[in-house]
């Protein structure tokens, strides 16, 4: 990719971006919308500043869950992946409960979690690692079977054990299969950890984003709750940004794209 | 080939799983330091042959037969090297990390196991590139790293799957002298697989032409030139002869009906 080419994919949603902002801003003002209908731009902004407090405290929390989550997506994930790996009966006997795991919607599950799990932290963390631990396991698994066929028959050749074509051949194979997977994960694991709270409801003793939205919604300020999803979204962003940006620095030797070289 | 082959292929068959019939009777004997071609049309069952010799897959029907003296040190991991069409690298891993490979999956220490691999890239004319990762080579630096990870552990016998099938013209005649030089210091026994009637004149001993699948061995033809080759034997008319003997043995395997 040129240095253009990328300046351009920065330079263009931004510029989308502000300019629609300003068009919302301008269309809340002429219109006279009153902002508990619909707040402008520069009123959530002046929101985010006067409430940053409390926000800030909400943020960390839903922050805290969602990395969280996404730390025991990759540590199960992987491991369950390298579990399926070693055995195609154990990979067939499991695969199918880690489908219905992963089909079930999280509202559906979250109220008996909640019930189940004494912490009200710990059930959020389980909602969200349910909703985001699935891409990384199956890419990972698919990356483990990916590696080579050429390079897996001289493995054999040189006697190689099977912690050694794992170390060496399988796990490096399945890294570009783990990043896509990861980047999916991270995005499910905001979701999950966001959606779990609203399901436990101001009845819980939630104190994140979700939480400030469903408050902030009953007492009808509606600024306060654009201001949350606002976070919400940087989160997304700034997390789908980051962990692209592993991926590039991690794949960098192999990954055609990714690499410097090609500029 | 004179004296006792290093291995030797008895009626040997392959059906895979599906019902193919990929090999069928071959005979077929390498001597302990022999340069051996073997040429076939496409699917006749040659990689499938490399695979039953380096003991990837068993043979349906027949035997494989090893030197007694020899057979435990070549078979013993590291005692047979395999090259592929492809250069087969690990993408991830310098020119000298695909190299050490071989070694490290035997336990060498990892600074023996660097030194040893820093020479055999430098046998194969790649001192230098040694933490050049695979994307950073051509394609022919490629296949040098690939032979060079082959050669590591100085292996009795040299397996090569039309190694330098993808490469142009050039640099297929530039690897082809080299692997000779390399050959005629080691003197590894090698089978080479290709497509080419000239390569295959050019590089081997002996010829082994083989029929349509399922394969076996159609004909065998032996040179008498003393290799490695001297400079101009591309052009000399014995080397003109031999490809036009080869290619009419080619042609008269092709026109065989499959047994
Ligand atoms: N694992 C396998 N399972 C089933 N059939 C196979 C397998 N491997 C090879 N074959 C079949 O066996 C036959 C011989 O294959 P092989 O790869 O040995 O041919 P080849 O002579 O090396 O061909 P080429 O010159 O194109 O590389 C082919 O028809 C192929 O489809
Ligand atoms: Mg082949």
């Amino acid at each position: 990719m040129t240095r253009g080419a990328r300046m351009a994919r920065i330079v263009a949603p931004a510029a989308l971006g502000i300019c629609a902002l300003a068009a919302w801003e301008v269309l809340v003002a002429l219109n006279g919308i009153p902002p508990y209908v619909l707040p402008g731009p520069l009123q959530i902004a002046r929101t985010l500043v006067a409430d940053w407090t409390g926000l800030s405290a909400a943020l960390a929390v839903t922050l805290r869950i969602t990395l969280m989550a996404l730390a025991a997506a990759i540590v199960l994930g992987v491991a369950l992946a390298i579990l399926f790996a070693q055995s195609r009966w154990l990979a067939n006997a499991l695969f199918p409960y880690a489908v219905v795991l992963q089909v079930t919607p999280v509202v559906a599950i979250a109220p008996l979690v909640i019930i189940w799990a004494k912490d009200a932290t710990l059930a959020l963390l389980i909602c969200a690692w349910i909703v985001a631990f699935f891409p990384i396991l199956s890419n990972t698994a698919t990356g483990l079977d990916a590696a080579d066929r050429n390079l897996a028959d001289l493995f054999r050749l040189y006697g190689a054990s099977r912690w050694q074509t794992l170390v060496r051949l399988r796990l490096p194979s399945a890294l570009p299969y783990f990043f896509a997977g990861l980047r999916v994960s991270g995005g499910l694991a905001l979701i999950g950890a966001v959606v779990a709270e609203f399901v436990a409801g101001t009845g819980g003793t939630g104190s994140g984003l979700a939480y400030v939205i469903l408050e902030a919604g009953y007492r009808l300020q509606i600024p306060k709750m654009f201001a949350a999803l606002t976070l919400i979204s940087a989160i997304g962003i700034v997390m789908f940004v980051v962990l692209g940006l592993i991926a590039r620095l991690a794949l960098r030797r192999w990954h055609e794209t990714a690499g410097a070289g090609e500029e | 080939m004179s004296g006792a082959p290093l291995v030797a292929l008895r009626g040997v068959g392959k059906r895979f799983a599906n019902g193919v019939q990929a090999l069928a009777g071959l005979d077929l004997e390498i001597g302990p330091s022999e340069f051996l071609a073997v040429l076939g049309p496409s699917g006749c069952g040659k990689s499938t042959a490399l695979r039953l010799i380096a003991g990837l897959a068993a043979p349906s029907q027949g035997r494989i037969v090893w030197d007694r003296a020899a057979e435990a040190a070549t078979r013993a991991p590291g005692g047979i090297g395999f090259v592929f069409q492809e250069p087969t690298l690990m993408p991830w891993s310098s020119a000298l990390g695909n190299a050490m490979l071989p070694l490290r999956l035997a336990g060498v220490p990892r600074a023996e196991a660097e030194a040893r691999a820093a020479a055999a890239l430098a046998a194969v004319g790649l001192a230098g590139f040694e933490r050049a990762v695979p994307r950073e080579l051509s394609g022919g630096m490629r296949m040098r790293v690939s032979i060079a990870r082959a050669l590591v552990t100085r292996p009795r016998l040299l397996l090569m799957d039309e190694p330098f099938a993808a490469l142009d013209e050039i640099t297929r005649w530039k690897l082809n002298d080299d692997l000779l030089g390399l050959w005629a210091t080691e003197r590894f026994a090698v089978v080479f697989v290709t497509h080419s009637v000239f390569e295959s004149v050019y590089l081997a001993e002996r010829v082994v032409v083989m029929g349509p699948r399922p394969g076996r061995a159609a004909a065998i033809h032996g040179l008498s030139e003393p290799a490695p080759r001297a400079p101009g034997f591309r052009t000399s008319a014995r080397y003109a002869d031999s490809c036009r003997a080869v290619s009419d043995l080619l042609s008269a395997a092709l026109a065989a009906p499959a047994a």
